[in-house]
């Protein structure tokens, strides 16, 4: 479904901060697979999601969506197949539209905008019909402005405008990471129930460990640009939090010592 | 007094599709848009070279709109595709344009006195309120479109929509397009109104549109879009009548108008901005002052 070939980046080339941010990444998804991604600061994490979604291009190797070549496409080109959901509340909606507004710009995607009314009365039943499923009273609130909603609630909406149009891939990018545990557990709870129903083939960067280990059937582990480990399926079910730390240290050949690697919720 | 008055709910309906167009850019876009004082003069050359040339008038102003639209573009395509800084391809091409519509007019003034206007068989006060009434509706119902939702989306979160497949140059392109078309719309209709189109005609529109789209939203509200562009409309009217007020006080010059609009802006921003931090820090302290208390209450309640 997604593949990646090869994939270098090279940051700020020529000048003294040059910095190879991804090495020779390769990395294979089958349809249906949920994989976590964690590693340290600097690790590549957040790069990586921004060459799938086309932020950023490759400075070589391939990127395959269902086998096209999608390198060379621009994000707005590349959002048909890619639904994204951001660490920042605030980026993954617009806050001074209101929330049925949102829904339909997320619907549009793929599609070309033409003169068609956005909430249209046959979209605006559709619309609550997906937000009653999240379980938190969005649907009693379509005309409200997002801008009004709080952090969780925000991401919440954010989740379901990434994925109600089912795209090919589903890029979470610390998605959980600005909010309080009670708001985080939610939404992963969200998350979890939403990939599993559409079957999304998803890739999703944390840095809590134990929840890289509790969702998806992958985990892959990166450390200065590149995949250092990739866990399958049959491994990751019995994984523990020690093996994985003791493989990092293994492979990496330094200690795990990163403030931001959360080992439990 | 009421002749003056209703001269200015006259001019004040024409140049509200000029403030229209401001809104679109300085709230929709959040883009300071200053093209506009150059699309002005150019709608205004471009009807008042054509009326005099034979042309219907009708055809000559929707000619004047088309030229705004270009000149919007244009500012956009150096916007977005020669990532020159929002304002400075503005300020460009105002400059650019004053030069064009010299080339449009071949001299300082194009009179219109004798030639058949819109206004001719109908009255401006009559005409303007059925054109602004209908721009309005059609600005509205197309902000509702799903193109119209991703050029508000466009600048409200740009990333968002970028994610959702709106390559954002060209919403950015679209909606300086439209605001320069309404804005060279209304300057050919002030040009076929005064009787004349002249090259310094557009000096200090954009501040007079910015001025009417502000005193409009801190009036009626901005809540919807359908109150935005209503206060956009309201808001010009009342500028103008403010101006005709103001220049019934014996001391003040026609010449002072633009440093009056310029306080009248500066007033509207600053004051919303100010009342802002200052609610903002009361509910600070206060609201603070509510949970310390509370928390301190806790805990002797448990000491006891």
């Amino acid at each position: 479904m997604l593949k990646l070939s090869s994939v270098s980046k090279l940051f700020h080339p020529g000048s003294p901060d040059e910095k190879i941010a991804l090495v020779n990444v390769n990395l294979h998804l089958q349809p249906g697979d949920f994989v976590t991604v964690i590693g340290s600061n600097g690790a590549g994490k957040s790069t990586l999601m921004n060459m799938i979604s086309g932020v950023l291009k490759p400075d070589a190797g391939q990127i395959l969506i269902g086998g096209r070549d999608i390198g060379h496409l621009p994000e707005y080109k590349r959002s048909r197949w890619i639904g994204r959901v951001f660490q920042d509340p605030m980026a993954g909606t617009a806050p001074h539209m209101t929330i049925e507004e949102n829904l339909a710009m997320a619907y549009s995607r793929g599609k070309s905008r033409g003169l068609r009314i956005g909430v249209s009365a046959k979209r605006r039943g559709m619309f609550r019909d997906e937000l009653s499923r999240l379980g938190i009273g969005l649907e009693g609130r379509l005309k409200a402005k997002v801008g009004t909603l709080s952090g969780g609630e925000r991401q919440a909406l954010s989740l379901l405008m990434a994925t109600f149009t089912k795209p090919e891939i589903l890029l979470l990018d610390e998605h959980t990471a600005a909010l309080d545990p009670a708001r985080a557990e939610l939404v992963t709870r969200l998350t979890q129930s939403i990939v599993s129903e559409l079957k999304l083939t998803t890739l999703m960067v944390t840095h809590n460990m134990e929840q890289a280990i509790r969702l998806g059937n992958r985990l892959i582990m990166m450390d200065r640009g590149r995949i250092i480990l990739d866990i399958d399926e049959k491994t990751k079910r019995d994984l523990t939090m020690e093996r994985l730390i003791g493989e990092f240290e293994r492979i990496s050949g330094h200690k795990l010592s990163d403030d931001r690697v959360v080992l439990g919720s | 007094m009421m002749n003056s008055l209703l001269g200015a709910v006259e001019s004040g309906l024409i140049y509200a599709l000029m403030a229209l167009g401001v809104y679109i850019t300085f709230r929709i876009l959040d883009f300071p848009d200053l093209t506009v004082d150059g699309s002005f003069t150019t709608g205004g050359a471009i009807a008042a070279v054509m009326i005099s040339g034979g042309s219907s008038p009708w055809i000559a102003s929707i000619c004047a709109m088309l030229g705004g639209f270009v000149a919007g573009a244009v500012t956009g395509l150096l916007h977005t595709k020669g990532k020159i800084n929002g304002l400075l391809s503005g300020i460009l091409m105002m400059i650019a344009l004053h030069s064009i519509n010299m080339r449009i007019m071949n001299s300082p003034n194009v009179s219109l006195l004798g030639e058949s206007t819109v206004f001719e068989s109908i009255k401006p006060l009559v005409l303007m309120p059925i054109i602004v009434i209908l721009v309005k509706v059609l600005l509205d119902l197309f902000l509702r479109t799903e193109l119209g939702l991703a050029l508000r989306a466009t600048g409200d979160n740009q990333r968002m929509i970028r994610s959702f497949g709106t390559h954002t140059d060209n919403t950015i392109i679209l909606g300086l397009s439209l605001s320069n078309g309404l804005v060279a719309l209304s300057g050919a209709f002030i040009a076929q109104q005064s009787g004349f189109a002249d090259i310094s005609s557009g000096i200090g529109m954009i501040v007079i549109g910015l001025a009417s789209v502000i005193i409009g939203e801190a009036i009626f509200g901005a809540r919807t879009v359908f109150f935005a562009t209503l206060a956009a409309v309201l808001g010009s009217i009342v500028y103008r009548i403010v101006v005709a007020l103001a220049l019934r006080i014996e001391w003040m010059e026609q010449t002072d108008l633009k440093l009056i609009t310029a306080v009248i802006v500066v007033f509207a921003l600053v004051v919303p901005t100010v009342r802002r931090s200052w609610k903002q820090k009361g509910l600070a302290r206060k609201r603070t002052l509510e949970i310390v208390s509370g928390a301190e209450q806790k805990q002797i309640g448990g000491g006891l």
